[in-house]
């Protein structure tokens, strides 16, 4: 049989163009991690394409599921945080919005955990430094900007999970995230955009050494950087705006 | 026969693969549940992206992160570090499937929301009569 | 700046789509112009590059600076030039088109239908354009990501079908993965140029040729190749009309250029043709599919149904002229390629004309049309001409190089198909044409307000204008064959075809 061997050094896939990265990305780019030099570097141009499919994913969420909802509801349900006593409040009564003692439900019987609200409110600002430190390091360890961006995001969907969604609709309101999530293609794109600009071809970092005065190696490593900084942040919107739409069919009002 | 039992070994990897496949593509054809579906087509995705990765070993190569850093004093050995290159497409490849995944829940939830069950011949039963009694 | 325009035909609509997501939030009346003006910046260094090829040859874009195969090179020749001028065209008129009804169907999502429709559409332009297989993998998943997304949007059977659809999709883009792996692990490159100069020193050749099988068997089923278009009916039918429209012409062609583009310039006709010996086969699938989809258009009762099925019979043209394998052949299908956009363009905008005004599109909906929106009418006469293959449409002309490739080639079977098709899409255009002339008008949907019959009246400017510029582009490409296939085509397709057959 003609297929090459599990394993096999010698085979034709690990001869012709992989050993240039093997030797040459730390000369080229300054940066170990050959696989985030190969990503966001070599083949940038690909690394784009795939930052789009995720927005794209996420528009598509939002344009498949997203009801507005076009009058106010007849009555609004608020439960008493300490006594877990449900109020009904009609149309045109008083309703306890700015009360911490009150929350705003959606249907009789919504559970409410207060271990789990403290427990993760405890943990996510430690994986939310993880996940930026994930992003960070992408040059000298496996990571780079998709794994933090997920990471970051899965954060944000856990503090849905032990909250209710309304409170993180409030915080982080999906126009907010939408807007995140093409800022960071955005800081994508125009890093490529600002070299077309400096001179040379779409994507050629070691322009940027005109801007920043460094040399163009170390402008490549930083290019890689910038980027690996746009696809965390739209990675990290994009996980919580699908999240926001998946998993309360579009209405908004109660998740999981 | 020990002939063809040293070449399974040497090439188990495209095995597992045509296997995973396989299931993958049984459980989109055979399944009546759109969410076993959205599972197949998932485990056939996954089935691609091992078939990438397993090409990229090689014996006794290390993970492919330059070990010693910005000192360019060490010989760079091509032997010594496995294969990026299909590690970085299937970093690509593992993006797209979760997006095409999600695409498909989106749509799932869309078609529960306007039948109000997720098997599909119950779906088509209700569209075979919205379509009967519209003539 | 002309040395950037590769890029610029790609970036300009991708930064657009950005922008315009974040202006549907903002402020939405902004949406429309900026995608319109992105378009038209593509659409034109479209032209300029194909200037470029013109006068100096392939023109070949290092991204990031690297060469290829160590980075990625889009490589741009007559093939994708004039494809990529095509592309963009097609998507300005439809865009204009269905400014109003976009607007009035999508109020709140209005942004987010618009990044979509650029996403698309850059999709596309990068299939094109690319020189690398693996882009080409992530690019065809961008378009066929925001394809399920639009085609999902209208409601009832459209969520369903656009699920089926996504299924077939992913199974087909899968196996061209599959195909290009097996390709990489035999050649060790992913760059189009660099494969076919490593292709013919192998000695195996056993994966060369399971990749070759897997990747057409992907390709056939995103390009809907009976027995495998089963999603394609479901799914134009049901969608909504600007996403129908935007998507009809376009997706099956580049699904076809992607395999006239692998054959010519990565696996090489010799190899394709002779080695492969699959020729005769495909010629004789697509010769099935020819009869099979005009019997199944002549069965629907429904406009936008029959369009789609005659979209199935024109794929079946187009492979089946392309795997003639001689120089005929090969540019009818191309020239098909060009055409059956435009032809399709013009009869799904025909029709989104026509349901913008009555809802439905079912034939006994439609009487009397000709009286009440006579432009409208004529302009999908037009394009039922060019479908049919009457001169002076460009309709005529690409089934005239099909047909005498046919020949050229003794496929008789072939050709009798050309010729019956032609027939039957005789019968189902007349029979449209026949319930919208000669019957008298009947609004089914006012009967009980007869002031709405005087009220009815023809389709919006915007909708009218883009639909008569597209008929008017059907007669001017087919009295300009000529100057299409010497110019454009015939540079594309021979040298590849004399220097491997």
């Amino acid at each position: 049989m003609d297929f090459p061997a599990y394993g096999d050094p010698e085979s034709p896939a690990s001869q012709h163009v992989s050993p240039y990265y093997i030797e040459k990305a730390i000369e080229d780019t300054a940066v170990p991690n050959l696989v985030t030099a190969v990503l966001a570097d070599y083949r940038g141009y690909d690394t784009l394409f795939e930052t789009a499919v995720i927005f794209t994913a996420g528009l598509a969420c939002f344009i498949l599921l997203r009801r507005f909802r076009r009058e106010p509801p007849q009555f609004r349900l608020y439960r008493h945080l300490d006594t877990g006593v449900t109020l009904i409040i009609e149309q045109g009564g008083k309703e306890p919005t700015d009360s911490d003692e009150f929350r705003r439900i959606d249907s009789q019987w919504v559970p409410y955990d207060l271990i789990m609200q403290k427990a993760v409110g405890l943990v996510v600002p430690f994986l939310q430094l993880f996940a930026l430190y994930v992003i960070a390091h992408g040059h000298h360890s496996p990571g780079g900007g998709f794994q933090g961006g997920v990471i970051f995001g899965a954060t944000l969907i856990l503090i849905a999970i032990s909250n209710d969604l309304r409170s993180t609709t409030r915080r982080i309101s999906e126009t907010i995230s939408s807007k995140l999530a093409s800022t960071g293609v955005l800081i994508y794109a125009g890093t490529g955009a600002l070299c077309l600009l400096l001179g040379a071809n779409f994507l050629n970092y070691s322009q940027l050494s005109k801007l920043i005065h460094v040399s163009t190696v170390m402008a490549r490593s930083h290019g890689i950087l910038l980027i690996e900084i746009g696809v965390g942040l739209a990675v990290a919107a994009v996980m919580i705006w699908i999240y926001y739409n998946l998993v309360s069919a579009g209405r908004h009002d109660e998740g999981l | 026969m020990p002939d063809l039992l040293s070449l399974f070994l040497a090439k188990y990897n495209y095995w597992v693969v045509i296997f995973l496949m396989m299931i993958g593509l049984y459980a989109m054809m055979a399944k009546n549940n759109l969410v076993k579906k959205i599972i197949g087509m998932n485990i056939f995705q996954t089935a691609v992206i091992l078939f990438y990765v397993s090409i990229a070993t090689k014996h006794d190569a290390s993970i492919p992160i330059i070990g010693h850093g910005h000192n360019g004093h060490h010989a760079i050995h091509a032997a010594d570090y496995m294969n990026p290159l299909p590690h970085v497409l299937m970093l690509t490849a593992i993006v797209v499937s979760v997006a095409t995944l999600g695409v498909a829940l989106a749509l799932a939830v869309k078609a529960y929301q306007q039948h109000d069950t997720l098997e599909e011949d119950e779906i088509i039963e209700q569209l075979k009569t919205d379509y009967l009694s519209q003539q | 700046m002309s040395a950037q325009f590769p890029a610029l035909i790609i970036i300009v609509p991708l930064l657009a789509a950005l922008f315009v997501n974040i202006a549907g939030w903002i402020r939405r009346s902004l949406c429309f112009p900026t995608a319109l003006a992105a378009l038209v910046v593509s659409f034109l260094s479209a032209v300029g590059l194909m200037g470029r090829v013109m006068a100096d040859g392939d023109v070949i874009y290092r991204m990031a600076g690297w060469d290829p195969p160590w980075g990625i090179a889009l490589h741009i020749d007559h093939l994708n030039g004039i494809i990529l001028i095509l592309i963009s065209l097609v998507a300005i008129l439809n865009l204009i088109a269905h400014r109003t009804s976009a607007a009035s169907q999508f109020t709140n999502r209005l942004g987010a239908f618009y990044a979509l429709y650029l996403l698309f559409v850059t999709g596309l332009m990068g299939i094109v354009i690319t020189g690398d297989t693996f882009n080409l993998y992530v690019l065809l998943e961008i378009s066929s990501l925001s394809g399920y997304a639009l085609l999902g949007m209208g409601g009832g059977r459209a969520t369903l079908s656009s699920l089926h659809y996504l299924f077939l999709g992913t199974i087909g883009a899968s196996f061209y993965l599959l195909g290009i792996g097996y390709l990489y692990i035999v050649t060790g490159s992913l760059n189009m140029v660099d494969i076919a100069g490593i292709l013919p020193a192998l000695e195996n050749v056993a994966p060369v040729k399971v990749s070759f099988i897997l990747c057409l068997v992907g390709l056939f089923i995103k390009m809907a190749l009976f027995p495998l278009h089963t999603w394609l009916p479901n799914a134009y039918s049901h969608a909504p009309n600007p996403a129908a429209s935007l998507i009809a012409p376009l997706t099956t062609k580049v699904m076809i250029y992607i395999m006239i583009r692998l054959i010519l310039t990565v696996y090489q006709p010799d190899f394709a043709f002779i080695q492969m010996e699959i020729a005769e086969f495909i010629q004789w699938l697509a010769v099935i599919a020819i009869i099979a989809g005009s019997i199944l258009a002549y069965k629907q009762n429904r406009l936008k149904r029959m369009l789609s099925y005659i979209i199935v019979v024109e794929v079946g043209y187009m492979v089946g002229g392309f795997w003639l394998g001689n120089a005929a052949g090969m540019t009818g299908a191309v020239l098909h390629v060009l055409n059956d956009a435009m032809m399709t363009l013009c009869v799904f905008l025909a029709a989104g004309a026509v349901m913008s005004r009555v809802q439905f599109d079912e034939f006994k909906h439609l009487q009397g049309l000709f009286g009440k929106m006579p432009y409208t009418m004529i302009a999908f006469v037009v394009g039922a001409l060019s479908i049919i293959g009457v001169p002076p449409t460009c309709g005529f002309f690409s089934k005239w190089y099909l047909i005498s490739g046919g020949i050229n080639a003794g496929h008789y079977a072939f050709v009798a198909a050309l010729i019956i098709s032609s027939l039957v899409n005789v019968l189902l255009f007349f029979r449209v044409i026949e319930i919208s002339y000669f019957e008298p008008f009947a609004n089914h949907h006012h009967s009980h307000n007869h002031h709405a019959e005087s009220l009815f009246q023809e389709a919006s400017l915007d909708m009218l204008v883009p639909l008569l510029v597209t008929a008017g582009l059907l007669i001017a490409m087919g009295i300009y064959a000529h100057i299409l296939v010497t110019q454009f085509i015939e540079p594309a397709v021979l040298p590849s075809l004399m220097g491997s057959l």
